[in-house]
């Protein structure tokens, strides 16, 4: 196991380096109350807008508020609620793509033209009517995010369905008398989640900008929240004191780039052809 | 199956699309929980009974949900979008008026990211683990890994108040005054205008927002063309045209280029949704009156007619967006044609 895995690092050592910086973000806003420097709610307007020094080592904000104790607590709005966004999707897409897969003609072709009704929606104009109508907060961005998010799964299973529907060990679970049930959900949709899920990971940093997109537009988060689109929201009314948006910018920069390190390494290990191609 | 059947089919099949769309859009524009009354009457207004009433009616608020929809779809098919409650001017006028801006920077925002999508794209391919692949590579990981709107402001940060190259928000210097409007589009209407300082004045205010707009789709593009071509250059039809004597340039672009463009277009078709959002957080950073600065400030006000409007706009952009895409597969891969579609 341990050999294997040494293996495929060697391989692909940028994903090891995207499975390292995950995990220290995780790790980050897991741990922020306990090693943040101070309380990232906690104004003091006599040293608002500091640059770096030695007691805030990134600055403080328009409030007076620690930047690095607010971009360690950041992760912990924006980083569940890429991974929600994800997760939720993909189950209303398996299932969606699977039932239209499965059962093909008519009710193929009408659940499938209606992801592209959705598809063809302008992704971040029907967030912004949703967030702006339900208010601003997490859920709310993140359901409208779901809305907009889960044809793309449900176009890729139904792909996977249609073309594992055809193998032989399908027609076998049917001859052993199996139901229709248990054939969809037992025997093909085992075999077409590692796409998906490959798929899944590489958009979890697609899922984190917009939802970061979202919040820098005032519609995600709510605006004292320390959240890192928020943050860099903020810093653009004070231009000169670079380290206000600066510094979440890059958390999510390297957020996302860890995401897209690893769906790569995971979509190489999955497609050998891509991976010989390196 | 003949190019103008090809498209016919095509045209057809986006009809019930776009009857889909427009249907959701009103269901979402009426699901919310929230009412345009309040928002848009002021408190002391909006307690008044008769006031809340004559406004209901005004609007059409007070029939019911199905009748609303067909009205909506009537007048959508005389081209009458209706009125925004937020500006109270015609939505196909507003439309029309910040759409101009926006074809302006998202064309050049695609003309970057084609350009230095593809370039790039064929020479990390050609020059496979040279350290200019792999500069390359980590360029195209920024690109799509980096948000937009950060992106937007380290730029202005560094280019404007830094260095001071580039121009800051906004389409042109404030002292300035728009060229006379014939298409909307500031660098074309100045250069029909003969004014050749409006253009250089224009056109440097459109570098900026361009390229942070084509950032993400030129990531995406050079990721894709990357790996198309190193197929593509593995297949044994390259050695034949070698053998054949042919130029390696020659080699590259007609023979690989072409044949590992097919996915490349695609994404092309798909970054069209990324493109779409970026110009919203593009055009608010940039004081770029284009229609994702309307559709914010329509969405901040809960004027639902501007955003179906908006939404319906959007969705035709993208049918014809992916019509084109169709097309684009016809005409370089031969195979489209005898296939039935």
């Amino acid at each position: 196991m341990l050999k294997t895995l040494r293996f495929y690092a060697a391989r692909n050592p940028l994903m090891v380096v995207g499975v390292i910086v995950c995990i220290f973000w995780l790790l980050v806003s897991f741990a922020a109350q306990w090693i943040a420097p101070y309380d990232p709610l906690k104004q003091d307007v006599v040293i608002r807008l500091q640059p770096p020094t030695a007691e805030h080592s990134l600055g403080t904000d328009q409030l007076g508020r620690d930047v690095l104790a607010r971009v360690m607590y950041g992760g912990r709005i924006s980083l569940p609620a890429g991974l929600m966004v994800i997760i939720v999707s993909m189950a209303i897409g398996t299932v969606v793509g699977a039932v239209a897969g499965y059962l093909g003609g008519f009710w193929d072709e009408l659940l499938m033209r209606s992801t592209e009704v959705f598809m063809a929606f302008p992704s971040i104009v029907l967030a912004m009517a949703i967030a702006a109508a339900l208010g601003p907060s997490v859920m709310n961005a993140v359901v409208a995010m779901v809305l907009v998010w889960w044809p793309n799964y449900a176009r890729v299973v139904r792909s996977l369905v249609v073309s594992v529907k055809s193998n032989e060990y399908v027609e076998a679970a049917r001859a052993v008398g199996a139901s229709e049930a248990h054939i969809l959900w037992r025997t093909i949709l085992p075999n077409c989640i590692a796409p998906a899920v490959v798929m899944a990971t590489l958009d979890i940093g697609n899922a984190i900008l917009l939802f970061a997109g979202l919040s820098f537009l005032g519609l995600g988060a709510e605006p004292s929240a320390p959240e890192w689109g928020r943050m860099v929201a903020d810093g653009i009314d004070y231009f000169d004191q670079w380290w206000l948006s600066t510094f979440p910018g890059l958390a999510i920069f390297t957020v996302v780039m860890a995401f897209n390190f690893i769906g790569d390494g995971l979509r190489d290990l999955a497609d050998p052809r891509t991976r010989k191609l390196r | 199956m003949p190019l103008h059947l090809y498209m016919l089919r095509r045209i057809l099949l986006a009809v019930p699309l776009i009857i889909g769309i427009s249907l959701v859009a009103f269901i979402i524009g009426n699901l919310v929980p929230s009412d345009p009354t309040a928002a848009n009457l002021g408190e002391r207004a909006a307690a008044d009974p008769d006031i809340v009433a004559a406004f209901r009616a005004k609007w059409g608020l007070d029939q019911p949900l199905h009748t609303q929809y067909l009205t909506y779809l009537g007048n959508l098919l005389q081209g009458d979008l209706g009125t925004s409650i937020r500006t109270r001017r015609p939505i196909a006028d507003d439309l029309a008026r910040y759409l101009p801006a926006t074809i302006e920077l998202a064309t050049a925002g695609i003309a970057v990211a084609l350009i230095a999508g593809v370039a790039f794209g064929v020479i990390s391919a050609v020059w496979r683990n040279h350290p200019i692949d792999f500069i390359v590579r980590i360029l195209s990981l920024i690109g799509v890994s980096a948000p937009v709107f950060w992106l937007a402001l380290v730029a202005l940060l560094v280019l404007y108040l830094r260095l001071r190259v580039l121009p800051g928000p906004g389409r042109l210097d404030a002292v300035l005054s728009a060229p006379p409007t014939v298409t909307g589009m500031y660098t074309v209407d100045s250069l029909l205008a003969g004014r050749w300082d409006l253009f250089g004045n224009a056109f440097s205010h459109l570098i900026l927002p361009a390229l942070v707009l084509g950032a993400y789709s030129a990531g995406l593009i050079t990721r894709m063309t990357r790996s198309s071509m190193l197929e593509v250059l593995s297949l044994d039809y390259m050695n034949t045209a070698r053998s054949k004597g042919l130029k390696e340039r020659s080699v590259i672009i007609r023979h690989g280029l072409r044949n590992a463009l097919m996915p490349v277009v695609t994404v092309i078709g798909l970054s069209y949704g990324n493109l779409l959002s970026g110009a919203v957080l593009t055009e608010t950073i940039f004081a770029w009156g284009g229609i994702g600065r309307y559709a914010y400030d329509a969405a901040r006000s809960l004027d639902f007619p501007a955003i179906m409007g908006v939404s319906m706009l959007v969705a035709l952009v993208f049918v014809v967006t992916n019509l084109i895409v169709d097309m684009l597969y016809y005409v370089l891969d031969p195979r489209i044609r005898t296939k039935e579609a």
